[in-house]
């Protein structure tokens, strides 16, 4: 029996139930709480569905319960609207493509629900994230690692963690494969070990993004012209914030060869279309940094650095321009750069760091 | 189907539908209206108002018509904290939802709370209620009969120590009182009554206000039929309403010798099983039988039921924090106790193949 105490956050999965059933196997006081995130009103949904979300937490009760850990829910439904809901439709309409996964967890999961737990007098908070936090001696610092089952990795919308963060949290499933989970949560019998993973953004369940942000801004998009890069018109645009960058399919426009969203002018309405290879682009500047192996990047570093989810990293160079940017010079250049997505930075298997995609090549040049 | 949830929600006596129809196509004035068949619309709402307060035993002009007892209850603890001197008020841990949600939000105006502590059959100790009371104390708010348990209270007790040593308001959550038990309103302020809990119609309530006590109104607007609460005058419902409570009175000891018959097979029946607590105290209403199934969650339970077509009700994990039962901890319940809890609420209507098959049902799922 340890006798340190541990807040889990519980999404009603089978991963973070089986964080509970591990965390509680090795003798933690565990604790499970499920953050209620957004209700069907917020997200324009009607109330007479039962919302995925009450399923979700009626699944993660089940499972505390079976395994005898006290449960509870925590409302942050106002702070999720203002700071992530709000927040998406804002960067969208700034012409970027937005990743609320990684601000969810850095001002809902690792600010809001550890200070709860900290409240609770809880020594550390967990989730069910496949990734590794640990103290290196060799950084002196506490770093991310990458987790054991690399097809699951989710270090990467992790990269906002700070020092104090990391050191009051813990990743039981970062050495675990993701099969060894399931199998863990069969065995258990727990109610929701057949459930699939989650894809969509959570408050949008059909990913119809564009048909969200119309209902929840009561907006109607204003169409526009989509143009070339020598600036003539191709055709019109149904509204600039239902297309993201690197985009080929839905755009109605006949030519040659194949075109892509290249970049969103917001300012003139215009979305700009290039063939693929317009599209690839060498450097990027970052803002909102967070860095975890080393406090400060002193002088140029070489590092791997993916600029989405779902890309392997690439071999780039990193230079730190003042306290909140940092520039990514990429080896080759790269398809489809994203203004609002991260850019995390990597030395083999560690987080160096990260920030939100703020500049890309054309907005330099 | 083996419907065993009628403390959620009763079927519609087809009296009571019939009357609604049959108001609603001959009286097509706003009994507001200055013709003759606003006249004749008002004077009909007149007559009912005065039939519903003497099965009542009350005033006319104590009656106002809500919504249900959700309206009933916010109109009775905003209306009277809105207007009152003084910041404290002192409830139960037994309350509904619609008790417990609008002193919640007081609390964020800056009132204080204190709830009266009950003794092991979950009634309220009389004694320690009154040492809660405090100079600035202005409402005291208590469920007749709680919905959970089934808990009755002696609110007129209780409601004359009160008035020896303060002034403050007392309101009372009847909904679960009407048509099981006799009520009188003496010492009380105001209190709560819900139609669909009496085989009326859903959307359709009363607040008893006492006499001369002023309340805030909660919806303003034109003139209706209390100064208390606008809206065009609902003469067809609150004529349903009637039938409903004249039923439900008449007929009420019949009805409740019937239900305590069922109780008493039911108690005796869960007798065998080692692992069944029953949470309810043996002096509870025979209407609501709570009980626990040890090491089954009650959400759980509630499924297997449902799966074999039987419904009973379980105070939901999602409804709001995820805690258990407030009801059924306040009686000293351990959490998984509170948390394994599930409620069958009889009627009347039950009839004993049902509770036979029920049985049976449950002998497979225990």
């Amino acid at each position: 029996m340890n006798n340190k105490k541990v807040l889990i956050a519980m999404s009603g999965g089978v991963d973070s139930s089986v964080t509970v059933y591990l965390l509680k196997q090795q003798g933690f006081d565990c604790i499970g709480t499920t953050m209620r995130l957004y209700r069907n009103e917020t997200i324009s949904q009607g109330n007479f569905k039962t919302c995925c979300s009450e399923k979700d937490m009626e699944d993660a009760s089940e499972v505390a319960f079976d395994l005898d850990v006290p449960y509870e829910i925590v409302d942050f439904t106002d702070d999720f609207q203002k700071q992530i809901i709000e927040k998406f439709i804002k960067v969208y309409e700034n012409g970027g493509t937005p990743n609320p996964c990684i601000d969810c967890n850095r001002y809902m999961k690792f600010e809001k629900l550890l200070n709860i737990a900290l409240e609770k007098k809880c020594d550390l908070i967990a989730t069910g994230h496949y990734a590794i936090s640990e103290y290196s001696e060799k950084h002196g610092r506490y770093i991310l690692r990458k987790a054991k089952d690399l097809t699951k990795d989710q270090s990467y919308v992790l990269y906002n963690l700070t020092q104090d963060q990391l050191k009051h949290t813990i990743f039981p499933l970062g050495n675990l494969e993701k099969t060894q989970v399931r199998e863990i949560a069969e065995k258990q019998g727990f109610v929701n070990s057949k459930k699939h993973d989650s894809q969509d953004i959570c408050f949008i369940p059909d990913g119809d993004y564009f048909k969200f942000i119309k209902k929840y801004t009561g907006k109607t998009p204003q169409e526009g012209n989509f143009i070339d890069e020598n600036g003539k018109i191709l055709g019109r645009h149904k509204g600039i914030i239902s297309y993201t960058v690197g985009q080929r399919r839905g755009l109605g426009i006949a030519s040659d060869a194949p075109l892509y969203v290249k970049k969103l002018d917001m300012a003139n309405n215009n979305v700009i279309l290039c063939k693929n290879e317009g599209l690839f682009s060498k450097t990027l500047i970052a803002d909102d940094i967070n860095l975890i192996s080393v406090e400060k990047i002193t002088e140029p570093m070489k590092i791997k650095a993916k600029v989405r989810y779902r890309q392997k990293e690439q071999p780039a160079t990193v230079i730190q321009i003042d306290e909140n940017r940092i520039k990514v010079e990429f080896d080759t250049p790269q398809r489809a750069i994203t203004k609002g997505q991260a850019v995390v930075l990597y030395d083999d298997d560690i987080v160096v760091g990260g920030g939100t995609i703020s500049e890309t090549e054309s907005d330099l040049s | 189907m083996i419907y065993l949830d009628y403390t959620a929600n009763t079927p519609v006596d087809s009296e009571v539908l019939n009357k609604f129809v049959e108001v609603e196509n001959k009286f097509i004035g706003n009994p507001n209206s200055n013709h003759q068949e606003g006249k004749k619309a008002k004077e009909e709402l007149a007559k009912i108002t005065e039939n519903i307060a003497s099965l009542l035993n009350v005033e006319p002009s104590e009656i106002i018509y809500t919504s249900g007892a959700s309206e009933s209850n916010n109109l009775a603890i905003k209306g009277i904290t809105d207007i009152s001197q003084g910041n404290h008020i002192i409830t139960t841990k037994l309350e509904h939802s619609s008790v417990f949600a609008p002193i919640e939000e007081l609390k964020k105006k800056g009132f204080v709370v204190d709830y009266a502590p009950l003794d092991k059959d979950g009634k309220i100790n009389i004694s320690q209620l009154i040492k809660l009371i405090r100079p600035d104390t202005v409402l005291i708010a208590i469920c007749l009969v709680d919905g959970e348990l089934g808990i009755i209270q002696p609110i007129n007790k209780i409601a004359e120590e009160i008035k020896k040593v303060s002034d403050c308001k007392i309101h009372i959550d009847g909904t679960q009182a009407l048509g099981k038990i006799k009520i009188d309103f003496k010492n009380i302020d105001t209190m709560s009554f819900s139609a669909h809990k009496i085989y009326g119609l859903n959307g359709s309530g009363i607040l008893f206000k006492r006499g001369h006590l002023k309340l805030n109104p909660q919806i303003s607007g034109g003139m209706s039929s209390s100064l208390y609460r606008s809206g065009t005058p609902t003469l067809s419902l609150n004529s349903a309403f009637y039938v409903a409570v004249k039923k439900a009175i008449e007929n009420q000891d019949k009805r409740f010798s019937d239900v305590l018959e069922k109780n008493k097979n039911l108690r005796e029946f869960f007798k065998q099983f080692p692992k069944v607590k029953i949470n309810s105290p043996q002096n509870a209403v025979p209407h609501i039988i709570n009980l626990s199934v040890e090491g089954i969650k009650g959400s759980v339970f509630q499924r297997k039921l449902d799966s074999y077509g039987v419904c009973v009700s379980v105070k939901s994990a999602c409804s709001s924090d995820g805690l258990p039962s407030r009801a059924v901890t306040a009686l000293g319940n351990s959490e998984r106790t509170a948390l394994s809890s599930w409620r069958i609420s009889l009627s009347h209507l039950t009839t004993w193949e049902e509770i036979e098959q029920f049985k049976e049902i449950f002998v497979k799922l225990v």
